[in-house]
């Protein structure tokens, strides 16, 4: 289930914001400071964003979970306002504030009543320049962090698997370690490393500000020139040079741990959604996992009753080349050989025959469907935009449906053949071992 | 001058009535049938969203055959008498629609979420599953199946595990006790006839709220109600006594060893219920002590001061019928000791001073000033008005709630605290590695 709320999310993601496309106003400051802004009336909210292009994708080996850890400490004070502040300022308007850290960027995100949405930009101005970052801040911090990393992952079989498989399936692109940071690394952190980090990355060339709600345009852009306007232009940051090698063939790992239900996840190295196979990729993803009409569900878990969960995933909105993602979760008794040859065999299908006219059509429909569903929510079109704009740039949003408009069956027999094979392909396995085995 | 008056009060009357209508978030009324229809027209997006919750949750049903309301809901979708479990997947998602059902303790929701050209097809598919459900063996196989596994892949889940252990002490035998998905055991009881006897008793319109928010006018809905759901006849529900929640007089303390890198706590006791007069008063603490995320004192305790947990909180769930209070966080396990006693203290001190004017300040500011971002679209709204209706709050409840929160006292929420936080006889869950954790509780 986890894994179906993801792809949903993901697909939701690539759709809603193309009807924006037309609505949204791109400003650029002096100092490089971009702004993107949607006017939406429908109610009396908004929400202001500030999004920074550096993710895990910008660290080095050694020094991993420098950025996710620096969004933390985002929250901690700066040389004007004290280590609450920037919460209690947005709580007590009765806002509500947070943040993200992924391979490719980190955000920033207040939601506030529209009345009240000028309130964070003094102060998302203030800690993009004024930090506060002491070793006693930082290093409490860090336990923070770890606590984060133990519930998320090291005591989460399936998640603990996808961190294997990342790490399998990169060998000289840093999507291979997690955005959280390994564990020995958050240990030996260096404070002064995540103050270079912040000195490095958060100037307002590398940050976008995103505002979508019941706003007036001019007011609020004013608003932002004033807070930010000033803030010097930094170095430009470092560009990120490397390049996966070649593959050879499958590469697996195994994971045994304490778990219950046997566990599988290939991933296959793909271009990004920018790519002239983005779009038929994202229908592959689609017909195989979309629904409970989708061919995984269908196959595995409703007619072979072999899973209780599958689902397929490709992640396009990607700064460079990552990954087309396929799952299952065994029922209890059920050998995950046979799983694994269960999925397999779909995609096999796949490239054997194109799918019918009709699911093609079905991918495209909801397509469309879930781009104006998705502007129910001013939170989520801004989330879509920002991801957009950290990777192909918010105006491929234009492109995307009628790129998925013109995907047929044909095309996505071809990109499965030619991403769906060993080459391009990591498995990781969860091999559940039983309780107290190991205590 | 008597004239003015006069025209001044009509005038006052029109502002006043105009006022309620803007913050009303739907249209009641009810229906011939007894169903009440909950409706608001938003034409922003060309989108409409349908919530109907059934009063058939998991306390409607008996307990040895727990997982018989739940049942029932996940299988409405599943076949027709006129579609397949296929088509009717097939229909919806073709159209980029979705159409799921559910069930919870309190009730079973249907929801639907259409595009507005598609909104005749969306309210064909929501009345045939709600109406014409065949409840086939092998569908029901199938359901029992997936049910029972997912039961078993919780147990990968720390934070559930410990949940579930918490919800059985706390309610005992009453219903919120068990899991609404029931147990293998009791799974294995349930037949075909009790599945369509629970549909035919319970799925019923004067059991049922609809709530319908989005491009859709009164006109167009009746339209469709008329020649969708014109036919769902009334009929006399059963009733059902339900068992009292045992109060705890002492500690409670469960264990579960894991091998885990984390300590999962829950510390809690029974809470109150939805309708309780000091509901008010007692979010208004409980916002405080650690609802209120990097506001309250628990974070700020346990996470900010002591880096001891990325996540800490507490948690009334007032519910209609009975409710519980809980503090849940995760920590090594090496830590675990320190945070209870911390999580305690705080409960402790909740009770024994008066919060500072800022904290109460502050809790009433965000309580009231976030209430626009609880009703922002069409799908909270649809949500939103279902829990109003089920809980008797009234359409106007959105007016009626600043001044609830506003009237609380620093005396409330200290008489609050000393009634409902007990830090003597809680009920404490701890799964983790227990020999790293070394436990004093």
């Amino acid at each position: 289930m986890k894994y179906s709320i993801i792809v949903s999310l993901f697909f939701i993601l690539l759709l809603a914001t193309h009807a924006l496309a037309l609505q949204v106003d791109e400003y650029v400051l002096d100092n490089g400071l971009k702004m993107l802004i949607v006017e939406d009336h429908k109610a009396p909210t908004a929400t202001f964003q500030v999004w920074y292009r550096v993710g895990s994708r910008n660290e080095k080996t050694g020094k991993t979970g420098l950025s996710h850890l620096l969004e933390h400490m985002m929250f901690k004070g700066t040389k004007n306002y004290g280590p609450k502040t920037f919460s209690q300022t947005i709580q007590r308007a009765g806002g509500t504030d947070n943040a993200f850290t992924s391979k490719d960027y980190t955000g920033y995100f207040e939601l506030l009543a529209s009345d009240r949405i000028s309130l964070p930009i003094d102060l998302e101005a203030d800690r993009m320049q004024n930090l506060v970052l002491s070793n006693d801040s930082v290093l409490s911090e860090r336990d923070v962090v770890t606590e984060e990393r133990r519930l998320r992952y090291e005591d989460d079989p399936q998640s603990y698997v996808m961190e294997e498989v990342f790490a399998a399936a990169f060998k000289n692109h840093p999507y291979r370690w997690p955005v959280i940071g390994w564990m020995s690394d958050l240990k030996t952190l260096d404070p002064g490393a995540l103050i270079e980090h912040y000195k490095t990355y958060y100037a307002p060339n590398n940050a976008v500000i995103i505002v979508v709600g019941d706003v007036n345009k001019k007011e609020i852009m004013e608003k932002v020139r004033q807070a930010f306007g000033s803030i010097p232009t930094g170095p430009a940051a470092p560009a990120v040079q490397a390049e996966e090698d070649e593959q050879k063939g499958e590469r697996r790992v195994y994971i045994n741990k304490e778990a219950e239900l046997p566990y599988i996840m290939a991933v296959f190295k793909t271009p990004t959604i920018s790519h002239e196979d983005g779009f038929a990729l994202d229908v592959l993803g689609s017909i195989l996992s979309d629904g409970r009409s989708s061919r995984l569900y269908r196959s595995l878990v409703y007619d072979k009753q072999i899973a209780i969960s599958a689902w397929a995933s490709y992640e396009g909105v990607s700064k460079d080349p990552f990954l087309f993602f396929a799952g299952a979760t065994a029922g209890q008794g059920k050998k995950i050989e046979d799983v694994e040859a269960a999925l397999l065999e779909e995609l096999e299908k796949i490239k054997q025959q194109p799918p019918s006219a009709q699911e093609v059509r079905r991918a495209i429909n909801q397509a469309e469907a879930s781009f104006i569903m998705q502007q129910d929510s001013i939170y989520m079109q801004a989330r879509i935009l920002g991801s957009f704009e950290m990777t192909v740039g918010w105006r491929f949003i234009d492109k995307y449906l009628e790129g998925i408009r013109k995907v047929t069956p044909e095309d996505v027999s071809r990109v499965a053949k030619k991403y769906l094979i060993d080459e391009k392909k990591t498995t990781g396995v969860l091999v559940p071992i039983a309780k107290g085995a190991r205590s | 001058m008597k004239r003015k008056l006069k025209y001044l009060t009509l005038l006052m009357a029109l502002l006043f009535a105009s006022e309620v209508f803007a913050a009303r978030l739907t249209d009641r009324e009810v229906l011939p049938n007894n169903m009440v229809l909950l409706h608001a027209e938003r034409k922003a997006i060309p989108i409409v969203t349908v919530v109907l919750a059934v009063k058939a949750g998991s306390i409607a049903e008996p307990a040895e055959k727990a997982g018989l309301a739940y049942l029932t809901a996940a299988l409405l979708n599943e076949g027709t008498k006129k579609r397949s479990s296929r088509e009717i997947s097939e229909a919806i998602e073709f159209v980029g629609g979705s159409l799921s059902a559910s069930a919870g303790a309190d009730y079973a929701t249907v929801s639907l979420s259409v595009l507005k050209k598609d909104i005749d097809l969306g309210f064909d598919l929501l009345s045939d599953v709600i109406m014409n459900p065949v409840f086939n063996e092998d569908e029901i196989r199938r359901k029992i199946r997936i049910t029972k596994n997912r039961l078993i892949q919780q147990n990968e889940e720390p934070g559930v595990v410990a949940s579930i252990a918490f919800s059985k002490a706390v309610f005992g035998e009453h219903p919120y006790g068990r899991q609404v998905q029931g147990s293998p055991e009791s799974l294995d009881l349930i037949s075909r006839q009790d599945i369509v006897d629970f549909h035919s008793a319970f799925f019923v319109p004067d059991n049922a709220i609809l709530s319908v928010v989005g491009d859709i006018s009164r006109e167009e809905l009746g339209a469709l109600l008329k020649k969708h759901l014109g036919n769902w006849q009334q009929k006399s529900i059963p009733s059902r006594s339900l068992p009292g929640t045992g109060a705890k007089k002492s500690p409670v303390v469960i264990k579960e060893n894991r091998d885990l890198t984390q300590a999962n706590i829950i510390l809690g006791h029974i809470g109150i219920t939805r309708d309780n007069p000091d509901y008010y008063a007692v979010l208004v603490m409980n916002y405080i002590l650690g609802g209120g995320g990097f506001a309250s004192r628990l974070m700020d305790n346990i996470r900010d001061s002591r880096g001891l947990a990325y996540d800490v909180h507490s948690y009334f769930a007032a519910n209609r019928f009975s409710g519980s209070f809980q503090v849940g966080l995760q920590t090594k396990n090496e830590s675990a000791n320190t945070a209870i006693n911390e999580v305690l203290k705080e409960m402790q001190r909740m009770r024994t001073e008066y919060v500072s004017d800022r904290e109460l300040q502050d809790a009433r500011a965000y309580l009231t000033g976030s209430l626009p971002l609880r009703i922002d679209s069409n799908s909270k709204i649809a949500g939103f008005v279902i829990s109003l209706e089920y809980h008797n709050l009234g359409m106007d409840y959105v007016n009626k709630y600043p001044a609830l929160i506003n009237g609380v006292s620093k005396e409330d929420v200290l008489r609050v605290a000393l009634k409902y936080l007990d830090p003597e006889n809680y009920i404490l869950v701890v799964v983790g590695s227990l020999g790293k954790a070394n436990l004093r509780y």
